[in-house]
């Protein structure tokens, strides 16, 4: 059972069990967790999707990311924050090979893709493969000026489906595992500028979702947002652990503790704490860690 | 009076100065405008005056001819006509296609600068070099003669700069952020070109196409110096036929004239009642041009109101 917990003060994390996870005070308000013991257990122990292995990335000559390990578990939503500066947009780019559109840009390392063991950043590895396979949505909502409906079946033209009736088929189901079906059923047609930027950024999330990939990267999709826009988008992504594996950028905290089963803090292109959310946000093993949650600088 | 109401009176003294060179630069600007458009205007209404007598149907459907109220702007009309036709298939297709690979393909290296520097350049090359280029190339070289696809290629040069810059200028509006969301679909590199940056930037393209258009239409230099005829009593062969095989291309290597040689040469004739028909068909070439222009801005108009980012 989720139970949303706030607690204020300085508390001593010991008592999980209860499912109470008392909560370190942030200066940007206190954080709320949500805690569920049993999703707790099955993302500890649900198969590794990728892994990143002693990652390094390069813009020309400035090293932006400094030899990553992390794992990334299957289903499970893992959040990266840290301050602006620190990498973790850079990493992500780094899933969908978005850098190789930037000239002198260079990886070193792994990022492995499991269970086919592929390392997707390696040199032999297509980038337009490995966008096949893992999807993205970004900051600003960047809706293609066409209809609704070739925003959402754009994947899947590219990826030579020409049936009128399944892509209608797979372009409803995607507007609906976007939360957005019964708002645009009724204006397929329309152009997709014409909607709210919270719409907007929930048909990018369809039109990602249309293409079924393994893993679905969103790059802090909430920054550009209203709250109760914001809200809607959390609450999708929450849910989206059933079909696919998340990782999100954030620049907010609260976020990453609401919607994320596992949290990797970041700074200056260095992993610096990588665990459980729960675990990052109550009972952080490093100094800087804390004072990033706790809003001392950042 | 207090020392706030002294602080505000100094204040709203402040902004009404300031304020005062806001209104002064928008009144320069509006009478600088004015001022050109007036001009414009006068010679519109100039030439529209002086032509009076001669619009008519038959100065559309008219030969010229030794008799000056008689004479028309047929062949002149229809030869500007294909002309343009020549121009626009030659120069679009060229000029996009060279603007996209600059734009989107071509590496940033010191080769596609200079090629860069030079298209820009080229804008700035007097027409009649052109001219001179296109009768060495087109009509000897290539053997093409003085005819209708000469004077269309030459002009499709003349505007492709102009075609080429306006064309980048539209790809570059594209937002980044729309070519990644393709990308990051696995769109290839040709795919985010043709779905999305081309279809998105069309409006653009097509006015800096309409644009050229407009300045290819009035150039006289090049078309006279690859040898274009002042008098022409008939028709390029046309190019739709009632019988097999329809199409002919014949047209393409007949003799012509265009609208602004026709002027000329009118212009240059002795005769009074010339200047009459020079005058009306200023008038109508200069009414081609602005509808021209007019065209390019609905273009854009109907193109920014479909896609704004």
């Amino acid at each position: 059972m989720p139970s949303e917990v706030k607690f204020s003060g300085l508390m001593p994390a010991t008592d999980t069990d209860s499912g109470i996870i008392p909560v370190r005070e942030s200066g940007r308000g206190a954080v709320h967790l949500n805690v569920d013991e049993a999703r707790r257990a099955s993302a500890v122990n649900s198969p590794i999707k990728a892994r990143a292995q002693g990652l390094s990335f390069y813009y020309g000559d400035f090293q932006a990311l400094k030899g990553l390990n992390i794992d990334f578990r299957e289903h499970q939503v893992t959040a990266l924050i840290g301050p602006s500066g620190c990498g973790k947009s850079t990493f992500l780019r780094c899933f969908n090979r978005m850098h190789d559109l930037t000239p002198l840009t260079r990886y070193e390392g792994n990022i492995m893709l499991y269970p086919e063991d592929i390392n997707l950043v390696a040199r032999g590895i297509d980038p337009i493969e490995v966008r096949m396979r893992i999807g993205m949505v970004f900051q600003k909502p960047n809706p293609f000026p066409k209809s609704i409906f070739e925003n959402v079946a754009y994947g899947l033209r590219v990826r030579g489906l020409r049936s009128r009736v399944r892509l209608a088929e797979e372009v409803e189901q995607a507007l609906r595992a976007a939360a957005l079906w019964d708002e645009v059923k009724d204006r397929l047609a329309e152009s997709g500028l014409s909607l709210s930027g919270g719409q907007q950024q929930r048909l990018c999330i369809a039109r990602a979702l249309a293409t079924n990939p393994e893993i679905l990267l969103f790059d802090e999709p909430t920054s550009a947002l209203d709250p109760i826009a914001t809200a809607r988008i959390e609450e999708l992504i929450t849910g989206l652990r059933e079909r696919v594996t998340v990782i999100i950028v954030t620049h907010n905290m609260q976020q990453a503790a609401r919607v994320s089963d596992f949290t990797a803090f970041m700074y200056l292109g260095e992993l610096i704490e990588f665990d459980e959310t729960t675990k990052i946000f109550t009972n952080p093993s490093k100094k800087a860690t804390e004072d990033y949650i706790t809003g001392r600088y950042g | 009076m207090n020392a706030t109401g002294t602080a505000r009176a100094q204040l709203e003294r402040s902004v009404r100065r300031r304020k005062l060179v806001d209104q002064l630069f928008v009144l320069a600007g509006m009478a600088i405008l004015f001022a050109s458009l007036l001009t414009l205007a006068l010679l519109f209404l100039k030439l529209v005056h002086d032509g009076a007598p001669r619009f008519g149907w038959d100065f559309f459907t008219n030969f010229p001819s030794r008799n000056a109220g008689r004479a028309g702007i047929l062949s002149a009309w229809v030869g500007t006509c294909l002309v343009m036709l020549v121009t626009v298939t030659a120069a679009m297709p060229i000029g996009v296609a060279a603007a996209i690979y600059l734009e989107e393909y071509a590496p940033k290296n010191w080769l596609t600068a200079v090629i860069e520097i030079n298209v820009r350049n080229l804008a700035g090359v007097p027409s009649i070099i052109y001219g001179l280029l296109a009768l060495g190339l087109f009509v000897y070289k290539f053997g093409l003669g003085q005819s209708i696809v000469s004077a269309g290629l030459t002009l499709a040069l003349l505007i492709l700069p102009i075609v080429v810059v306006a064309t980048r200028e539209a790809l570059r509006a594209v937002p980044r952020a729309i070519r990644e969301a393709a990308y990051a679909l696995g769109a290839t590199h040709w795919e985010v070109t043709a779905h999305h940056v081309l279809p998105y930037s069309t409006g653009g393209i097509l006015t800096g196409m309409i644009i050229g258009m407009s300045r290819a239409i009035g150039e006289t230099a090049p078309i006279i110096t690859i040898g274009a005829l002042a008098f022409i009593a008939f028709l390029p062969t046309p190019p739709v036929s009632g019988h097999f095989p329809y199409l002919s291309f014949t047209w393409l290597t007949d003799p012509f004239t265009v609208m602004p040689i026709q002027m000329f040469n009118w212009l240059s004739r002795p005769d009074q009642a010339f200047q009459v028909n020079a005058a009306a068909a200023g008038a109508i070439l200069l009414a081609m041009t602005l509808l021209m222009n007019g065209v390019a801005i609905y273009v854009r108009y109907r193109f920014r109101k479909k896609i704004n980012w």
